[in-house]
């Protein structure tokens, strides 16, 4: 009787808890809902109909559009160039200093901070040091200069990707390099000595051992910095403006897309790009499975 | 002896690393060091340095030299806070759009909070299937990047009518004192609001609150309290480092934002300091230093007072699975 009641009350405060628990979730489902959900789908709709009068059934139409729009494929060009050299580079740069973080070395927490502190710098605050670096009469052009070579208008000229790629380092390294430190101190330090006695070098362990223990790790690191990378419109906008020619990425198509509001237009390079990106992150995620399965659990 | 030929060679390696890593710390501080510094230079030594990258000097009337060639200078010739004084007491601009960038900031940081840990709390507790979806659909929308999610969001706000930054809340009178208030914010709802729901913080904070043990929970069970109890005297505090790092996490975004403004917010008064930076090397260059100097501070003070628990955060979320 006494049991049967408790467990009565035990039941009743269990539903309590799950009804609670769902109320928690309600505020952040439904502003999800209301602002990404569900215009989301309003997007994929408008992106298969003529206007939003007609509202007439096209197909593929505005897609087919998109895809011959020069604007449109110089936007995807630079931006697919960029992320395809910036993504892989800081992930190995980062490793490497996290590599160098395992060894023992004085000053660590100092440095640590040195690296990460510019994930927190307002890259508006420092644009103009990098405008006076990278000018065609710049410092780095003076030292190039110094050393006999000729110097190139860098933010004008299709070396402007060299310049994103050092801000998108610059930003990105320090939190990707912490990433991968917690990871490295994660894998089994008995597992190392015995490959050790075993008579394994450093690098045999790096790359037989530590490599396959931290890959879930790589795929978080690729993809956070995947999605950093499209952030990079920033660092462009600030440093060249609303239309630079070399540096025309595609932010300033959507921007300008926004500016003379063509639904269509907007709507399906929204959904095309989505594809890319869940494609790409399928990739990744059948690529972790297949080489991390093994050490996992 | 191959002992020892072994010892120095790790000896000579961990010196080549330390001189490696500090050359490489120096050149990430570099360009917030170099910005402090010039920020106390004279707007005479400004344009004679950095004159031929900004073309006509805007205010200054006195002939100045202006090297042909734009040089980096570490240390001032003569320190003063001319910059500074311009920046507070000449040119209101600046001084607006910095509390612009608190207008947005503050309300997004809070409520962007107490929604994620509220909903990471939801997702975390009793899971089950539709649980599990719900958080799959977050983490979809942590992918996507900007360009793709901004779409969705000018949809609603258009048809809402939240573009519209002149309309005013109008309250009863017993809410007039707070009206302007609130109006602040009412104006640039197209992107708070959307902001406010960035699921990111959801994303990291419930993978933190899974590991909440169950036998505090359960303990704490025993000792008689509620769901509320639970999670504000055991995941909370359990969570606090993750707490402290998502919210940084999420002041660096909110406080670094260019494209949602471009988008979002048409009255470019209302803009912030992070997009008003890049047009003023047309004017004002003087004190383009001490501005960007005087926005860098909010981000350092917190980065410098919490930087052991966003590393801690950082390192929670570690993994985009489980």
């Amino acid at each position: 009787m006494e049991a049967k009641k408790r467990r009565r009350i035990n039941r009743c405060g269990r539903l309590k808890g799950k009804i609670f628990s769902w109320a928690c979730i309600v505020p952040s489902l439904v502003g999800v809902l209301v602002f990404f959900v569900i215009p989301f789908g309003i997007v994929i709709y408008y992106s298969l109909i003529n206007n939003t009068h007609e509202c007439k059934f096209v197909g593929t139409e505005n897609f087919r559009k998109l895809f011959v729009n020069d604007a449109f494929r110089t936007a995807c060009k630079n931006t697919a160039e960029f992320s395809l050299i910036s993504v892989p580079l800081t992930t190995v740069f980062s490793l490497v200093l996290a590599t160098m973080f395992e060894r023992n070395i004085a000053g660590k927490s100092a440095l640590r901070t040195f690296l990460l502190s510019p994930l927190v710098i307002p890259t508006a605050s420092v644009v103009l040091v990098w405008q006076v670096l990278f000018h065609n009469h710049g410092t780095i052009n003076s030292i190039i200069e110094f050393f006999g070579g000729t110097g190139v208008d860098w933010l004008k000229s299709k070396y402007g990707q060299v310049v994103i790629i050092t801000m998108f380092l610059w930003k990105n390294s320090g939190y990707n390099m912490i990433l991968f430190t917690s990871a490295l101190a994660g894998v089994p330090r008995d597992l190392l000595e015995v490959a050790e006695l075993e008579g394994a070098g450093k690098i045999y362990q790096f790359m037989h051992i530590k490599l396959r223990y931290i890959s879930p790790t790589i795929l978080f690191v690729l993809i956070m910095s995947l999605i950093n990378s499209f952030k990079i419109f920033r660092e462009v906008y600030l440093l060249t403006g609303d239309y630079p020619e070399q540096l025309y990425m595609l932010q300033h198509f959507m921007n300008n897309t926004f500016n003379n509001l063509n639904y269509q237009k907007l709507s399906s390079a929204a959904v095309v790009f989505a594809v890319v990106i869940a494609l790409i992150m399928a990739v990744l995620l059948i690529l972790e499975n297949h080489f991390g399965k093994d050490v996992e659990g | 002896m191959a002992g020892v030929t072994l010892r120095k060679k790790e000896h000579f390696l961990n010196i080549a690393v330390t001189v490696f890593l500090i050359f490489t710390a120096i050149m990430f501080i570099m360009p917030t060091v170099l910005t402090i510094a010039n920020s106390f230079m004279t707007s005479g030594e400004i344009s004679a340095n950095y004159g031929a990258m900004l073309g006509n000097m805007g205010d200054s009337d006195e002939k100045v030299f202006i090297s042909e060639r734009v040089n980096l200078k570490f240390i001032p010739d003569k320190v003063t806070f001319e910059q500074y004084r311009s920046v507070l007491f000449r040119s209101p601009d600046y001084i607006m759009k910095f509390w612009n960038s608190v207008i947005l900031t503050v309300p997004i940081m809070l409520f962007q909070i107490i929604t994620a840990i509220l909903a990471s709390y939801g997702l975390s507790r009793y899971p089950n299937k539709v649980k599990y979806v719900i958080f799959f659909v977050y983490i979809i929308l942590t992918i996507m990047p900007y360009q793709v999610t901004l779409v969705p969001n000018y949809l609603v706000a258009d048809k809402f009518g939240m573009l519209d930054t002149e309309k005013l809340l109008e309250l009863p009178k017993f809410f007039k004192p707070v009206e302007k208030f609130l109006n602040m914010f009412y104006r640039r709802r197209a992107l708070i609001l959307p902001a406010i729901f960035s699921p990111f913080s959801i994303f990291l904070l419930t993978k933190v609150m899974r590991r909440v043990p169950v036998s505090y929970i359960e303990a704490a069970q025993l000792d008689g309290a509620g769901e509320f109890r639970i999670l504000t005297q055991i995941y909370i505090p359990l969570c606090k480092g993750a707490i402290v790092s998502v919210s940084m996490l999420s002041f660096v975004d909110c406080w670094n934002m260019v494209e949602q403004p471009m988008i979002l917010i048409k009255d470019t008064t209302l803009h912030p300091l992070s997009v008003f930076l890049s047009q003023i090397n047309t004017s004002d260059v003087g004190l383009a230093f001490a501005v960007g100097t005087v926005y860098m501070i909010p981000a350092i003070l917190i980065f410098l007072y919490a930087e052991e628990y966003l590393i801690e955060g950082i390192t929670y979320a570690g993994g985009i699975k489980g």
